[in-house]
């Protein structure tokens, strides 16, 4: 088979590697584009070949390295994603999305009538309670929590 | 772990020997909760009732457990007096609260708002109720009038009958008779059967569960009936909800084929569940049942409000 390069390298920034094909957009999504300097390129590649997965996507950023909760916010949704930091186009750091043992901030209770989503001085707090598939419980209101993608703040 | 200082938001917060701590001081304070003895262990406490939605059984029990015990109440009774009407958060009261008295016990409309509570208070916060989510002392007193009638929890079978889908109480009763071996019949219109994962998390503790849509069927081999209330809105239509509220009604007939010994439980107000000419019969623990929350009330603050703060 012939290698093509479909994404140019980029000199400095972030490629999330191994994404559930499909889920791309809503890796997009997290990581809000919008708010990206406007001469940061972002590629986004859908449905590639890949050994691990079968197909995957990838998105590349440029001039932007993720923050803690916006990596947590990627374990939630394609867990077996990787990240790596590119420094000078060489990667200067790869590594697995990790989904911590307790999720702050990034999500929204799915029950209306949960405390954290009412004007109060707290952030939504979820304890990850299953890994395989994930499940996480309210830390107030001990909703379960199985599917993420609509609840994302 | 000692109760000391503790926070109580969820039946789940308490091992089976903590339950196990307080049913038995529970029966301890029961002559006491009757007002034939006296003790003051709470005297210069004071234990503020946080209610931000109407409640007249469980205020006035948690109230009448303070003074049993010699402390003192302050209250808020009516959320639309309070300063939360004026836009103060839930946070700032329950800190504010937390500054006047010695433990907090919260009833509020939101599920987790009990658990904000906690976060908020460097004082204990007991859960009288919050929405539809964790009402502990409900299923403590439950467990409580189980223990009295037959000496133990593990191996009764329990049947229980209604709305076991929305049900507030019957979650965590199921789950804490789960913890002591009891055997669990449900017994529900099928819209409103217990849900899945909660029946898995049973079996995961090793509970037998069965379910008995017959009512009749359920109570024949069984030593307990608990009875909660089968809610109108739960049905699109006023006929259907008619027809499964009568064929889930206790009354005499029900109870012909059942033990001598079966009691019958209900958290109350009922509405029609329970026929009255059931309350004249050996059956009837509901009453019993309503008192019993005085003691284990006391029981609970005793246990939490010593000498030791929150963490101690």
């Amino acid at each position: 088979m012939v290698r093509e390069l479909k994404i140019t390298p980029i000199k400095n920034g972030t490629v999330i590697d191994h994404i559930t094909s499909g889920l791309a957009l809503e890796v997009l999504r997290i990581i809000n584009v919008q708010s990206l300097d406007k001469d940061s390129t972002v590629s986004v590649a859908i449905r590639v070949r890949s050994g691990k997965l079968g197909w995957k996507d990838i998105v590349k950023v440029e001039n932007m390295e993720l923050s803690p909760r916006k990596v947590n916010a990627i374990a939630l949704v394609t867990p077996r994603a990787t990240i790596s930091i590119i420094r000078d186009f060489k990667v200067q750091e790869k590594r697995s999305v990790d989904l911590p043992d307790r999720i702050v901030g990034i999500l929204k209770c799915p029950n209306t009538n949960c405390i954290s989503n009412q004007p109060e001085p707290v952030e939504s707090e979820f304890e990850v309670t299953e890994r395989r598939p994930v499940v996480l419980t309210c830390a107030y209101c001990e909703r379960r929590v199985e599917s993420f993608l609509d609840h994302l703040t | 772990m000692s109760l000391h200082g503790r926070d109580v938001i969820s039946i789940r917060d308490l091992s089976r020997e903590e339950i196990e701590e307080i049913l038995s001081s529970a029966r301890k304070m029961v002559p006491y909760a009757e007002g034939t003895k006296v003790m003051h262990p709470l005297e210069d406490k004071i234990v503020a009732m946080a209610f931000f939605e109407p409640s007249t059984r469980t205020r006035l029990s948690f109230e009448a457990a303070v003074q049993r015990l010699g402390g003192s109440c302050i209250t808020i009774a009516d959320a639309g007096a309070s300063s939360m009407r004026k836009g103060e958060s839930l946070h700032d009261t329950i800190r504010m609260l937390s500054s006047y008295a010695e433990a907090i016990v919260i009833r509020h409309p939101n599920e987790g708002s009990a658990r904000l509570a906690a976060r908020a208070s460097d004082r204990p916060v007991i859960n009288a109720g919050d929405g539809a989510g964790q009402h502990p002392t409900q299923t403590l007193l439950d467990l409580a009038t189980m223990l009295e009638s037959f000496d133990t929890l593990t191996g009764l079978k329990v049947v229980l009958l209604g709305d076991l889908k929305y049900g507030r109480t019957v979650h965590s009763l199921a789950y804490a008779l789960a913890l002591f071996g009891s055997e669990l019949v449900l017994t529900s219109p099928p819209s409103l059967g217990l849900p899945e994962e909660v029946v898995e998390r049973l079996e995961h503790l090793g509970a037998k569960v069965s379910v008995e849509p017959d009512v009749h069927k359920a109570v024949h081999d069984s030593d307990v009936l608990y009875v909660t209330r089968i809610q109108k809105e739960r049905f699109p239509d006023e006929t259907d909800y008619r027809k499964v509220a009568g064929s889930y009604r206790i009354d005499a007939g029900v109870l012909r084929e059942a033990k001598p010994r079966l009691i019958v439980m209900h958290p109350l107000p009922r509405a029609g569940e329970i026929s009255p000419e059931v309350d004249d019969t050996p059956h009837a623990a509901y009453f019993r049942q309503a008192f019993l929350a005085v003691p284990v009330r006391m029981a609970l603050l005793n246990l939490i409000l010593g000498a030791a703060k929150k963490g101690g």
